[in-house]
């Protein structure tokens, strides 16, 4: 088998194994619950008779890997059971608010990859120069402030003082894609602040690592043009480090998005997620985590691989 | 030894200075939160939202509490709240890291997968996961926080350790026939400081924020122990009126973050950056 | 030599160069004069240090990161490179002086077959089409003898071996067929029988297009092969400077002459044993894999006091190997190694204190061999806590009695780190560390291959007194069949985890050889500015093909 082929399954499979032990761990967390849930739910003074009835209902009398391999199933299915809470259907509760919330990182994204790239390659290539510094600085005070501080400056200078934005992320069905995407600008530039600064910081230590290899001052000592260094020399062997970073950082982002919701009131996932952990609605914490398990798993998964398949080491084995 | 120091202290950069200046400021302030604060920490003292000035220097928060007082008596909760939860995830991963390192092997396996697969889910979901069984109180979350972070800890004191026990001298102490304590004691431990202590200010940084970031969803430090991420929720309607007292004990939090990560930056380029 | 001279290709005119080390900028090249003629091979040689590699690569108009030409010039066929336009520069580069680095495997791309790196210059200057310019290095790939010549330009280079690479980063810098090359080190990093057919590769190729070059070495034996005049530097100076053969009998400076005297030291006592001695360590019958990889195949051997045994082979023979299963680092899967006639436990966590006490060992790179956070004092005074059992005044006695012995002033270093210590010093701590447990033999992992000539030298005359005053036995690993003419009384050659031969050094220098051991040996370069021509006629007379003769 072609070796790039081969670690790409191994890594895949790798993946499905690390899906399958947090899924585990997600679903075991009931288990690891001080006293029972049907208690917890019923409140202390219920009945016996109504503990084991809810005991029966939720399955809680069966043994813990019948009741995984059932979780499983229905969580394969979309069926997330219901809230405790509420006793509402959870894929519904998820289904919109996983929509806004891709919505938001997808944003975020969109507007912090190419800055991010463009800064830290600049920042690499121009390196101890004053904008260099500069931005070291910058980026390193950035990772420094808290999300939320970020939020309501942002708040207080575009939204309160400029009042060019509102400051809280009001999104329903029956928004317009321009509206929304108006509203979610706010949320989307404090993530963007965070995101950018850890991505440019990586990018700049990879393309410096980069342009200390030997090949590239061959290069220059065959003459080549700066321009054909940087595209036929530098880049190819880039791509790996950048496609990890931006990865790792859409990871982050996917996470980070949890206190920026709340801070906008922005109705996604991670504002769902924090309401429920304070009213410890075990079920929906539960299909919450797991969401954002697997997005974050995948992503790093899919940075895995795309290293791989860019290694021209891997690519051309002896 | 002193004169070395201030040799390298002199040479040290603007950003390095600030932070190190800073850092000092926030020791002494939470040594003496007690003795500068003008009120008690949950006393209310006035009513609600009190603006800045007279006998209030900073107004008074949502409960008429002075704003001024509860952000010195934060500077203790949270930095050394932070602080042990540091210690603790070090103590952890650092033992756990150097072992795995040392010894190799089945053990090194093990450890590395288990690390491995609490590092997979994201820190914040799996804390919040945690959080809701096991109920957000203080110790909880310290423990929680300290678990998690300790795992980050770990893969850096094994990866620093692992390229010291390759070295020729950590051979010749086996061939001697030091015991592995001796060795990890005397070889590897003091060679893999320099990186480690830089580790422990992010570190320091990370968990600093986490528990801010906590707090302020309300699942953290609880009331009415004055803390900044608390404070910052509690009183965040005023932004909407301009206010800017909510980013207050945001800005202390940034500023202490902003300062340990200059002093650790000047830290890592002056260990990596002699060669270049 | 005037720069009116027509025959002048080259001439750098008081040439200072400066490095940064922190803040500040020092002078590490103080002024150096040179001139090259059109197709002369100007040898540049120094050790470490003595600024050849900056130079060389200033005769481009290039300096590294870090680095920068304060004073003087460099005049290239009358053009000024220092301080040129970079578009004047890069003109040059590639077509009219070009480079070979020292690690092929790190400076070609690994994103880019071997023939496109190959053809970009002359693509990039437009001096051929792409056709013309694939047929010419598939000409110039057959004309510096790499097999399958027509197919090996479409590999990646990390599908081409060390010695391939090298020669096809001199086809490479032949494909605009430059004025000037400069080879920087070009065969350090390989073995010697591999070395000997680059060497020939760019000889031949030098001589064919009459290109003029600088050839940069710490070897001597190579460079007398190479050059037509050599210029000995130390320290960014020049020390002395003439024609090769003038310069290899009659040296003027002390420094050369020092240089040239480091291959004729001898031990002073050879091994005179007794037939019925028991040997101090026997290797019986050792067979050793890593996991399922064999490395080591039935090694026996045997060492006894007051002898040095040399275990000789290429990388990957299973020398440090061999080594490794003696102290018990791994233990070997069939054999066994003997005490004084006792069989040793295999682990080394099995072996009592004082078993371990008598095996010493000495490592290659004394950087990494002594542990930077602690002093010196603490160094060799761990041994003689740990072993002897000493304790304060007494341990701080022996201490600086062992510093005295290896000629360190122990006022000046018992309180030193190792970081302020130099190479050669470094490898003299160790020494007095293994010295400190009163071993009875110590096994040297090529403890000089790492070190300058000089410093070397000092080293072995420094084990040889030990051995002598101590009767120890030494075991010395090494690939460099120079040290062990200098130090050996028995030789083990080493190939693929067998021994191919062993025996006494005289006999085993004496024909006939096994056929490996006379490849090893006739390759290593030697003062005779002769000696690859006459070895290349010799070999083809035996009808030997070039690659078999480079022992693939």
């Amino acid at each position: 088998m072609h070796p790039i082929l081969k670690m790409t399954l191994q890594r895949l499979g790798l993946g499905l194994l690390t899906l399958f032990v947090v899924s585990l761990i997600i679903s075991g967390a009931v288990e690891m619950l001080p006293g029972d849930l049907a208690q917890e739910i019923l409140g202390q003074s219920a009945t016996p008779e109504a503990v084991a009835a809810m005991r029966k209902q939720l399955g809680l009398d069966l043994p813990w890997h019948e009741r995984y391999l059932a979780w499983l199933g229905d969580t394969m299915t979309g069926d997330l059971g219901q809230s405790l809470a509420s006793g509402r259907e959870i894929s519904n509760l998820i289904g919109t608010r996983l929509g806004s919330t891709l919505f938001l990182a997808g944003l975020a994204a969109a507007i912090s990859v190419p800055l991010a790239l463009t800064l830290g390659i600049m920042a690499a290539l121009y390196r101890n120069s004053l904008f260099d510094r500069g931005v070291n600085v910058f980026t390193l005070s950035a990772i420094s402030f808290p999300e939320f501080f970020v939020a309501y400056i942002l708040i207080l200078f575009l939204s309160v003082q400029a009042g060019w934005f509102p400051s809280i992320s009001n999104i329903g069905t029956d928004t317009s894609f321009f509206e929304q995407i108006f509203r979610t600008l706010l949320p989307a530039f404090t993530l963007t602040a965070v995101v950018t600064a850890h991505m440019m910081r990586m990018t700049r230590a990879a393309i410096i690592n980069l342009l200390a290899s030997p090949y590239i001052e061959m290069a220059r000592l065959k003459g080549l043009p700066p321009n054909r260094i940087i595209v036929r020399h530098a880049v190819p062997n880039a791509l790996a480090p950048i496609i990890n970073v931006v990865a790792l950082n859409l990871a982050y982002l996917v996470v980070g998005v949890v206190v920026v919701e709340v801070v906008f009131v922005y109705p996604g996932l991670g504002q769902l997620l924090v309401d429920s952990v304070a009213k410890r609605d075990v079920t929906v914490v539960q299909a919450c985590s797991l969401v954002f398990a697997a997005t974050y798993i995948l992503l790093n998964l899919t940075a895995d691989v795309l290293s791989i398949v860019s290694n021209p080491r891997l690519l051309h084995p002896r | 030894m002193m004169q070395n120091i201030w040799k390298e202290l002199k040479k040290a950069p603007l950003t390095a200075w600030f932070g190190m200046v800073v850092i000092a400021i926030y020791i002494f302030v939470s040594i003496f939160a007690g003795v500068l604060a003008p009120y008690g920490e949950t006393d209310p003292v006035g009513f609600e939202y009190e603006p800045w000035g007279g006998d209030f220097l900073l107004g008074t928060d949502n409960l008429g509490r002075d704003m001024f007082s509860r952000l010195l008596y934060g500077a203790q909760n949270t930095v050394a709240i932070a602080i042990v939860t540091t210690l603790l995830a070090f103590f952890l991963g650092g033992v756990l890291g150097l072992l795995a390192a040392s010894l190799g092997g089945v053990l090194d396996q093990v450890f590395s997968r288990i690390m491995d697969v609490l590092m997979a889910i994201p820190q914040l979901i799996f804390a919040l996961l945690l959080l809701t069984i096991f109920g957000t109180s203080l110790i909880n979350m310290v423990l929680v926080i300290a678990v998690l972070d300790s795992t980050r800890v770990y893969r850096l004191a094994r990866a620093v350790a692992m390229n010291i026990v390759v070295m020729d001298y950590v051979e010749v102490a086996k061939l001697r026939g030091e015991g592995l304590w001796w060795q990890i004691r005397h070889e590897v431990l003091p060679n893999a400081m320099a990186p480690l202590v830089a580790e422990f200010g992010l570190r320091f940084c990370f968990v600093f924020l986490f528990i801010a970031a906590l707090s302020f969803l309300g699942l953290g430090i609880q009331p009415p122990t004055a803390d900044w991420g608390s404070m910052v929720r509690d009183n965040a309607t005023l932004i909407t009126f301009g206010d800017i007292t909510p980013l207050l004990p945001a800005a202390a939090i940034a500023l202490l973050t902003v300062a340990v990560n200059f002093v650790v930056d000047w830290m890592l380029h002056r260990s990596s950056g002699l060669k270049d | 030599m005037t720069t009116g001279n027509r025959d002048v290709l080259l001439e750098v005119k008081d040439l200072r160069i400066e490095g940064r080390s922190g803040e500040e900028w020092n002078e590490i090249v103080h002024g150096v004069d040179l001139t090259l003629h059109k197709g002369e091979v100007l040898g540049l040689i120094g050790e470490s240090g003595a600024g050849k590699s900056t130079i060389g690569l200033a005769a481009m108009g290039f300096t590294r990161d870090g680095c920068r030409i304060s004073d003087g010039s460099v005049s290239f066929e009358g053009e000024e490179l220092v301080d040129g336009p970079q578009e004047q520069l890069r003109q040059l580069r590639g077509s009219k002086i070009a480079y070979v680095a020292q690690s092929a495997a790190a400076s070609f791309n690994p994103a880019h077959k071997l023939i496109e790196q190959t053809i970009e210059v002359p693509l990039q200057h437009n001096t051929m089409s792409r056709e013309e310019a694939e047929r010419d290095a598939i000409a110039l790939y057959r004309r510096i003898q790499l097999p399958n010549p027509g197919e090996i330009g479409f590999r990646y280079p990390h599908q081409v071996s060390g010695g391939q690479l090298q020669r096809a980063m001199t086809a490479m810098a032949m494909t605009c067929r430059p004025k000037l090359i400069v080879f920087d080190e070009p065969t350090t990093a390989l073995d010697v029988t591999t070395q000997i057919e680059v060497l020939a590769a760019i000889r031949d190729a030098v001589e064919q297009f009459q290109t003029a070059a600088i050839y940069i070495t710490h070897d001597l034996a190579v460079v007398a092969q190479m050059a037509d005049r050599i210029m000995v530097l130390r320290y960014g100076n020049l020390v002395e400077e003439s024609d090769t053969r003038s310069m290899l009998s009659d040296p003027k400076k002390d420094y050369t002459k020092s240089l040239w005297a480091v291959r004729s030291f001898q031990k002073a006592e050879p091994f005179a044993g007794k037939p019925d001695m028991v040997p101090i360590m026997e290797v019986r019958n050792v067979s050793a894999a890593y996991g399922e990889v064999p490395v080591l195949d039935d090694v026996s051997f045997a060492i006894h006091e007051k002898q040095t045994v040399a275990v000789v082979g290429e990388s990957g023979s299973g020398k440090s190997t061999t080594a490794r299963c003696m102290t018990g680092l791994l233990p070997p899967k069939q054999g066994e190694v003997l005490y004084r006639g006792e069989p040793l436990m295999p682990a080394t966590k099995d072996r009592p204190r004082d078993q371990l006490r008598h095996i010493q060992m000495i490592y290659q790179m004394p950087d990494t061999a002594l542990n930077p956070k602690q002093r010196i004092r603490d160094v060799i005074g761990r041994p003689l806590s740990f072993y002897l059992g000493m304790r304060g005044r007494e341990k701080t006695e022996r201490v600086r009695e062992l510093l005295h012995e290896i000629e360190l002033e122990p006022d000046d270093f018992i309180d030193r780190l190792p970081g302020e210590l130099s190479g050669g010093q470094k490898q003299r701590v160790c020494i007095a560390r293994a010295m400190a447990a009163e071993p009875s033999m110590i096994i040297c992992d090529e403890v000089t291959s790492a070190l300058d000539q000089l410093v070397a030298e000092g080293i072995l005359r420094l084990l040889d007194r030990l051995q002598r005053e101590f009767g120890l036995a030494y075991m010395f690993i090494t690939h460099d069949l120079a040290t062990v003419r200098a130090i050996a009384d028995e030789v083990v050659v080493m190939k693929q985890g067998k021994v191919v031969e062993k025996g006494e050094k005289n006999d085993i220098f004496k024909p006939p050889h096994d056929p490996y051991t006379d490849l090893l040996l006739s390759s290593v370069p030697e003062m005779d500015p002769d000696w690859l021509t006459d070895l290349l006629d010799e070999r083809a007379a035996k009808g030997m093909t070039f690659e078999q003769s480079a022992g693939n």
